[in-house]
Parts: structure tokens; sequence; C-alpha cells
């Protein structure tokens, strides 16, 4: 039979992860389905849990009045849904909506969050793995906001 | 007959195509005499009789009796008298001039094109050669990038890419709302999810110098070498042929020694605002 722990260490966020930090973040894990159309969360909400899509898709979606939903990112398997986990005030964003069936793995953020306080080891190994990401999302940001395929400028 | 690089050929516009709000796909033959055939990455200068002249990306090929395709986006004079040609009208072409994508040297690779926004015009030929002769190459991946799903150009050639089933063919959108199905994010979130091996794929990159920059991080990143990276790079071109210097990029011309250039050569001096 699959254990948690395998598939948690299965994620290529995780890889190369030391087994006793393996084990230790697994304490803070549980799978999650959710069927198209369901939120995983809704912007302000506390950000409790963040997720790790295993299968699927996932929006990220923003809405405000009078203007229709927009797609802010997708995100697919393998990927990390939600960084507010990380950051006070702890709340979400934006939404992120399941685009079709979404398997993933949810990590308690108060658990995670203790863990890497109580042990550097596991904070570090945490850090190591989710600045990357935090620095490819902000690039990723930058260049949407940039615009790129804009009309240029004197056009 | 001789043709000499100086005088544009008039060429005929067979077919408009008009791919977004202000981009426009031209099919052209030869009034008389043609052009050498371009080879993929190459380009050449279009002139609008009594307007002037501007360098413009092969984006087809005459193969087999196709016509001389050309992609444009009005943003200037040039561009914008070219782009409201009709059927039966004439306009001036001479060329092919530049460097091509790396599409023989790249033999036995895995081959990634990465576009952004009309960049996919210029790597269209790399593709349709790579797809032609898909028993040479290794595993192909194409991921493009555009503003919104409105702005995508060549929908039903990507269809038909996308049909094959050993070509792997992502798209992605900077923003869109919900009616948009595919994925949404910028071009370089592909990357690290298109599972190439670093050590067998050259890489042919073409879009808006700021997209390229990001793609580059992106794909070094994921272990690609420079000395397999290249990109179409554009410049203010005049003479085309390395004659006039308005194209000048450090020691070189982008006209003659580009406008596809091998990353490691151009890294020392890509991100330099100056140059």
């Amino acid at each position: 039979m699959e254990t948690l722990e395998r598939i948690v260490l299965e994620q290529k966020i995780f890889a190369d992860l030391d087994p006793e930090v393996g084990t230790l973040i697994t304490g803070c894990a549980r799978n999650h389905h959710f069927e198209p159309g369901a939120y995983l969360f809704h912007e302000g909400d506390e950000a409790r849990e963040f997720f790790l899509v295993r299968h699927g898709e996932v929006a990220l979606e923003i809405t405000s009045p009078g203007r229709r939903t927009l797609i802010l990112n997708t995100v697919a398997d393998g990927d990390i849904v939600g960084a507010s986990w990380l950051v006070q005030p702890y709340r979400w964003n934006s939404d992120a909506r399941a685009r079709t069936h979404v398997r993933a793995l949810g990590f308690d953020a108060a658990c995670l969050r203790d863990k890497c306080e109580a042990d550097p080891l596991v904070g570090y190994a945490m850090m190591k793995r989710f600045m990357p990401l935090m620095v490819s999302r902000l690039q990723a940001a930058h260049m949407q906001l940039l615009d790129v395929y804009g009309r240029p400028e004197g056009a | 007959m001789t043709v000499d690089p100086y005088v544009p050929l008039p060429y005929r516009v067979l077919a408009v195509h008009q791919d977004t709000a202000d981009v426009a796909t031209l099919d052209l033959e030869p009034v008389g005499a043609a052009i050498p055939e371009p080879k993929p990455g190459q380009f050449t200068m279009l002139y609008a009789f009594g307007v002037g002249e501007a360098p413009i990306s092969v984006s087809g090929a005459p193969v087999d009796g196709a016509p001389l395709v050309h992609t444009v986006r009005a943003v200037g004079a040039v561009s914008n008298a070219i782009t409201r040609l009709r059927p039966g009208q004439e306009l001036g072409v001479r060329g092919p001039y530049g460097t091509a994508w790396p599409v023989e040297s790249a033999d036995s690779h895995d081959i990634l094109f990465v576009a952004g926004g009309l960049g996919l015009a210029p790597l269209r030929p790399a593709v349709r050669h790579v797809l032609a002769n898909r028993d040479r190459y290794g595993r192909v991946s194409l991921l493009y990038g555009t503003r919104g799903p409105e702005d995508m150009l060549y929908r039903e050639e990507l269809t038909e890419w996308r049909r094959m089933l050993d070509v792997e063919i992502e798209v992605t959108v900077d923003h869109a709302d919900r009616t948009w199905r595919g994925a949404v994010g910028v071009v370089t979130n592909l990357i690290p999810r298109a599972g190439f091996d670093p050590a067998h794929t050259t890489a042919m990159v073409c879009g808006p110098e700021v997209m390229m920059r990001f793609s580059i991080l992106g794909l070094q990143s994921a272990g690609l070498p420079f000395e397999r990276t290249y990109l179409s790079l554009e410049r203010s071109m005049k003479c085309g042929m390395g004659l006039c210097g308005r194209c000048q990029f450090g020691a070189d011309f982008v006209c003659k020694e580009g406008a596809v250039m091998r990353y490691d050569r151009i890294a020392h001096i890509f991100t330099v605002r100056e140059i």
C-alpha cells in the first residue's frame, strides 16, 4: 500500500529531502480530492492549508465588482498552490478553483510553520524549496506586468 | 538571372489572413524573378511602394509551390501600409538576409522551441522543417505564450501540430477570463514543465527581448547550456546586408551575423542597455 509519506517524498519539490525531515512534514499532510469547479480556497480566507497538486489543474482567480473573473495563473501537476501561508497575515489574496478533477496534498500551515520554527533543519529545507518557487513566481509576475506582447511604445 | 541584392523584386499579394486586430499574414508570389529560397529564420526587406522598407522575418518559405509568407504587425508607417495591402496589389521584396535557425546542426537533438507573441512567426519555418523531417530529431516541443487568447497566431496550424502524436505543443496566455480553457501564465512557466533533457536539447527562442531574457533564465536554471540556446534578435535595420551599421550590436551587425544568434556569443552584452 502506498503510504502518505511515500507520496509526499515522490513530489519533485521534495526531491532529495532528508528522510527525517520528510517524516516531519508528512505529519502535516493529508490527501484531498476536488471536483471540477470546487474551490481550494477563497480570497480573504485564512491560509490554514496550502496544496501541492498531484494531478489536475487549478486556476488562481481574482474577481472584482463590475469586472469578469480574471485568471492570474494556472497550475498543474507538481505545482504548489498558494504562498500566503508563509507570511503574515496568512490570508489568501486570490481564489483557487479546480478546473478539472484535482488530486492534491494539503499541508497544515500552522503545523508546518511550528515545525520550521522548532527545528532549523526543517525550516532551512523548506526555505531551500520554497524560495526558488517564490523567485520564479515573482519573475513571472514581473513579466506579466511588463505586458511584453503589448504594442511597442510610439506605435 | 542574377538578383541584385539592392533592388527589390516585385511580388504580388495572393492572400491576406488577418491573424489578430493588428497582425496580418501575407502570401506572396513573384511577378517575375523570385528571391532565392529563404532558410528558416532568415528575413527579407519588404518595400511598400512610396512609403519605405522594413525587415520582416519569413514565416513561410516558398517550398513546393507554396507562396512566400510574411506575418506583419502594423506598428509604423511601413508595416501599416504592408498590412493594408489586398490581394492583387504589389510590393517589393529583397533578400533573403541574415542567419538561420540551426535546424541542420541540431540534427539528432531534442528540439525545444520557445515562442512569445509574434515570435512564433520567425520560428514557424523552423518548426515546419523539423516536423517535415521528424525522424531526424529526438523529442520536439513548442512552448508558445501570447498576451491573450485573441492574440494567438496560426490557430489552425497549432491545432494540426497538436494532433501529431510525437510533438508536444504547450500554449499559455498572460491574461484571460474564464472563457479560456487553456493555461494562464507566462511562457517561462512552461519551461520547467517541458521535461526536456538539457544534455541533448537545442533551444530556439523568439519573442520580445524581455521575454527572451526571462526565457534564458528559465532555460539556464533547467540546465541548458548557452551553446545550444539560439535567439532571434530584433534591431532597427536599413540596408539588411551589413553595410549601413544601423543594426550594430557590439561587434556584430544583427542583419548579417543575426538575426539568429547563438546565445554564448552574445551573453556578455545581451542585457547591456547601452548596446
